[in-house]
Formats: structure tokens, sequence, C-alpha cells
């Protein structure tokens, strides 16, 4: 049941798909630099968790599956919304607390949320959204709409109970969801080899008679691979599906995190080993499936489309005082 | 429940012992044979998946009903309640709705004991997002529910377990009770006495016997403890100057201490006397009937204080 999908760079990818798993990283990429440099420049309310190390995952998986198809995410989910589809400048304006944001600024950075391309929301609590995406998962079978759900989790998220009973449920019903592991090494502060019992969380899926496969989740091409065998095992029925990507958290739990727990060192050394936008242009070029040209336009446009992004996100409006009570209640009824 | 399954196929119902036994109570008994067992679901004791899915069906175009057993097991999917199903649609600016509906047995039946005897419906009013119902009869308890299902927000469904063996008239077909909207029972003009769910029935003998001794109390069932209806509770005062209010639920902290701070704040002046609050002692509930009993308001009880700001 247990599978180990390292990739082998061997299946034929069209030209448009390369540019899209590129594109999609890179807009990932430099969307979280922007993000972290607005921070650190004190014009954002809150606080920030960036997605940066893990961007093929989020390249890999949300690219393969539809438009119609539904996803959860988690405090990290900026990535997981630009991989499902979701535009940068409304993500933008929603970090910023702007009323042109996703959520007009109810939301910010833990809560983007874009249901027209089936992103039903990041959520603030760890393990919060496993059972939304079960939920959707239900809803699509109940109305035989083929959609199916991916919800993602990290080795932290992984000891929720809430894990267990969805993954319980799922499996009872043969719920077409995915359920995808980011193990990307730290829960906050807590080093997984200290808060989590096995070295790898899909042994746990076992339990729950789900098969399972471990993917180098900084391999666009490895990802890919892997994610096409759940979303054609969960679509047609079968029942749920969990996916281990192995990665690593580049920067600290949130933008600002002193990072006492581990070394300056080892983060250096595994991002410039194993980057993963890195590690894509080696294949591409080893292979002559891209040239450098094409990807250093798609890098100009995407910081083209950042900036802008930024510059309108400043201009946009505050949310108006009147905002506050509106988007509350769909029927207000009696006071 | 069966007319909204059949007007609507969006609806359906999952918890803990439903297609099998209909229900702990009874309350869904016929739904299966009729409905199936897809749209009555029975599931795996998962309170927190159970609340979990059904706001995740409901953000993907369902209408769930889902069943919490007893009222006490909340507390094991409370960040599902107050921090999803509360949340969402605001979170998310309005971009989606979550027509859900908790059904949750509550209240003192047969000494259940401290886990399956609690009314917690206070703690509910305290979250912004969740509408909370609580009928306390059997037409109320059909037009209540038919308004919570189609509501388009989430609704706490709040149902006492002495609720289920209550017979009472039942209008037929198209019957619903605006969530929202409390309900003037009975008329009156020397007291105001507000209540809702089972106690509102001790309150009304209690009324009986209130106006044998030529005390008039108006009564008030709320119905709806969110969004409370401040407004017909404070147009009664208005009149009889005198407010009481009763509920099982422990007296701290609860329902009655929210109602009576905003008759306080908003007008006060209005008073003739304190107001009254009667609820259960700030204890767990014991098991041993002897005990159990000082937990619960008696119709004397509500006499008894009613009397004393009537002098």
């Amino acid at each position: 049941m247990l599978q180990i999908h390292k990739g082998g760079h061997t299946l034929a990818y069209k030209k448009d798909t390369l540019k899209n798993f590129y594109r999609t990283m890179v807009r990932i990429r430099l969307f979280e630099e922007k993000v972290q440099e607005c921070f650190l420049g004190g014009e954002l309310p809150g606080f920030v968790h960036l997605y940066i190390g893990e961007e093929a995952i989020a390249a890999g998986l949300l690219t393969e599956m539809d438009k119609e198809d539904y996803i959860t995410s988690t405090h990290r989910g900026h990535g997981h919304c630009i991989g499902k589809g979701a535009q940068i400048k409304p993500m933008m304006a929603e970090i910023f607390g702007k009323s042109t944001g996703y959520c007009k600024g109810k939301g910010g950075s833990m809560h983007i949320a874009d249901f027209s391309v089936g992103m039903l929301g990041a959520n603030g609590v760890v393990g919060g959204g496993i059972n939304l995406a079960v939920g959707a998962g239900l809803a699509a079978k109940m109305k035989k709409s083929g959609q199916i759900a991916a919800t993602f989790f990290g080795d932290g998220g992984a000891n929720r109970g809430t894990v267990h009973e969805g993954m319980n449920m799922a499996a009872i019903w043969k719920l077409p969801v995915i359920f995808v592991c980011e193990y990307n090494q730290y829960a906050s502060t807590t080093p997984a080899s200290y808060g989590t019992s096995v070295p790898d969380v899909s042994i746990r899926a076992q339990g729950y008679g789900m098969p399972s496969a471990i993917v180098n989740g900084n391999d666009v091409f490895a990802v890919n691979e892997a994610s096409k065998i759940a979303i054609e095992y969960v679509r047609s029925g079968k029942g749920p599906y969990m996916l281990e990507f192995k990665t690593y958290r580049v920067k600290g739990h949130f933008v600002g995190d002193p990072e006492m727990y581990r070394s300056k060192q080892e983060v250096q050394e595994h991002f410039e080993s194993d980057d993963p936008i890195k590690n894509f242009a080696k294949v591409v070029l080893a292979k002559k499936w891209m040239t450098q040209k094409e990807m250093d336009t798609i890098h100009s446009e995407v910081e083209q489309e950042v900036a802008t992004a930024v510059e309108d996100a400043r201009k946009d409006p505050y949310p108006d005082e009147s905002e506050l009570f509106n988007d509350y209640y769909v029927e207000v009824g009696v006071k | 429940m069966s007319e909204e399954m059949a007007r609507d196929e969006r609806v359906f119902v999952m918890g803990e012992d439903l297609a099998r036994q209909g229900g702990i109570f009874g309350q869904f008994k016929g739904l299966p044979e009729q409905f199936g067992i897809e749209r009555v679901r029975d599931t795996p004791i998962s309170e927190t998946a159970i609340v979990g899915a059904a706001v995740g069906a409901a953000l993907a175009g369902m209408r769930p009903v889902a069943d919490m057993h007893f009222a006490d097991f909340i507390g094991v999917s409370m960040d599902e309640v107050f921090n999803q199903m509360a949340k969402v649609r605001y979170m998310f600016g309005a971009q989606c709705k979550v027509p859900l509906v908790l059904r949750a047995p509550d209240g003192m039946i047969r000494s259940a004991a401290a886990q399956h005897s609690q009314s917690v419906e206070a703690w509910f009013m305290h979250i912004p997002g969740i509408k909370v119902v609580i009928p306390s009869n059997p037409a109320d308890a059909k037009g209540l529910l038919k308004a919570a299902i189609r509501s388009d927000d989430p609704v706490l469904y709040f149902e006492h377990k002495a609720l289920f063996p209550l017979k009472g008239m039942v209008p037929d077909g198209e019957y619903i009770v605006p969530i929202g909207k409390a309900n003037v029972v009975r008329p009156g003009k020397d007291v105001t006495i507000v209540s809702y769910s089972m106690m509102m029935n001790r309150v009304l003998e209690a009324a009986d016997k209130l106006a044998a001794e030529g005390v008039n109390a108006e009564c008030i069932d709320l119905r709806t403890i969110s969004p409370l209806d401040k407004e017909t509770v404070f147009e009664s005062v208005r009149k009889t100057k005198r407010l009481v209010i009763v509920h099982e639920a422990v007296k701290q902290g609860g329902v009655g201490a929210e109602l009576s701070a905003c008759v306080a704040e908003e007008m006060i002046d209005w008073l003739d006397a304190p107001i009254k609050r009667l609820g259960a002692p700030f204890v767990p509930i014991p098991f041993s009937p002897a005990l159990e009993g000082l937990c619960r308001i008696s119709t004397d009880d509500i006499v008894k204080t009613t009397k004393e700001i009537c002098r």
C-alpha cells in the first residue's frame, strides 16, 4: 500500500505544463519574498507564515486538479491559493487588510479563500481544515459531481485528532479526499523527530486502510507524478489517499521568528542544495525541455505582476467602518 | 425533518445511531426508510469530524443537519463550532454560506448525571456568527426546526430531552416560527416572566397559580436566544415594571445574566423592583434523584420568587 515515489523525470511533459510548473513556483516564491519585505518594512498588520522552499508541492499537485475541485489549507496557505489559481492582486490586498482583498480585509493572511476556484480557505487552526475537506468530499460524493477534495497539513498538524477522525470517516465512506502531508520538518519550533511518533507520517494511512505514497516534495516532477496517481485513485471512487511530501521549511514559523531551535547553517545547506526551483531548472536545462531565456521571461513577468499587486494594495482603501457588521449573518432578521 | 428532506434534496442528516436506531430518543424514526441511509447517515463516534464535515458539506452546497447525540458532547467539537462553523462566512468576506443545523438534545431527565444532563445554551450566545434556537413545545419544535433548516446561517437547535415525549398540537404542513422573535405566550400586566425550553412550561403553570392569587404575569418565550429579541422583553417590562427570568441552566453567566444586564443597562428607570433570576445552582448536576432535584427549578419556586417582587 505504501509507495516510495522519488520521481524519475521519465514522463513526457508538454511545454505548457512545464511553463505552468515554473510560473506557479516563481509566483509563489516572489509573492512570499515580497510579503516578507513588506512585513519587515512594517507595512503589514498581523503576522505571516511563508511557503518558501515548499513551492513544488503546490505547483505539482494543484495544477493537476480541476478548477471545480476543492482544497482546504493551513496558516501557511499563500502557496496553496496561488497553486489552485487564485489571483495575486486580491491576495496581496487581503494581506494588507484592504477592502479589495479576497475577504474584503476581514480574513488576512491566515484566512485567504477563493471559492470561485474551489479554494475553501486557509485556516488559522492547525488541523482545522481537515474535516472541512472531508465534508466537501462528502458533498461531491452525494451530488455525484465527480469533484474531489484535497486537504493540507504538516508533520505538526498530523498529530491533531481531527486528522484521525477525518481519515477514518473518509475511509469508511470511501470519500474522494486526498490527505496531503507537507512534512516540512518543523511544527512551529518543534522538530518532527521530537513531536511525531514515526519518521514517515504516511505509515499511519495504513491504519485507515488507505493507500499512501512518500514523495520528494522538492521535486515538482515527482510531486506531479505521484499526484496524478492519487487524483485518479480518489476520482474513481475507491476512497481517500494520502500523499506525504518530504520538504523543508526554509523560513521561520512566521516572519520575525528568531529561530532559536535550529542553526542558520542548517537552513542554508538545505536551501542551497535542495531548492525546488533550482531543482526544476537543473532538470529542464539538462533535458533541454526549456531554455534559460524562457525561464527568465516568466520570471520577469511574474516580478512585474507581484510589484503591481503591491503597488495597488498600498493604494487601495481600507474597509469602511460600515463594513463591520456586514457579511455576518445572511439573514439579519429581527434585531 | 421529513417534510424538509422531501422539499429539498440537499438536506441530509448525519450523526451517531440515526439510521439503525432512529436516533437515541427516536427523533429520527422513519427517516431512513423514507430517504435511505445516504441521506440519513450513521457516523462513527467522531463529533469533531461530524461538525467539521457538516461545515465542509455546507460550503460545498449541501444543507446538512448534524446531530450531537447529547448537547454535552458539543465540547468535543468545539473548535469546529466556534472557529469554523461560526466564523468562515465573515472571515472569508461572505464568499460562502453555512446552511447548517446542529441539533443538540439537552437538559435533565431521569438522573443522567453530570455529563448527560446539561443546558449549555449560554456558551453559544457569546459567539458571534451562530444563531441559537431553543423550543419549549411540540409546535415550536416543528416551526423552529423548519426555520433552522431553511436558514442560510448556521443554527444551533437545542431540544430538551423531556420535549421528545411531550404531546401537543402541531400545525400541519408549512408552519415556520421565525428565528430571532420572542413570543408573548400569555399577556399580563403585573410582572414579566421570561423563559424558554422546558422551563417555559413550568412558567405557564406558575402563571396559572399566580393568577389565582391575583398576580397577572406576562409570560414570554424567547424561542431564540441569539440573536436575542430584547425589544419584545423591553416592551413588556415597560408595561409591567417587573422582571423574572427562569432557566434550567446554571444561573451564573446564564441567558438570564445577559438579559437582565440589557434591561438594567437600557431601561433601569422603568423598574419598580429588582430583577430576579432563577437558574440551577453552580454545581455539576449530581446523579442521585435526592440531589438532582435540588438543581431543578419548580413551579412553586417561580411562584414564590415572582410574589417577592410583586408585593
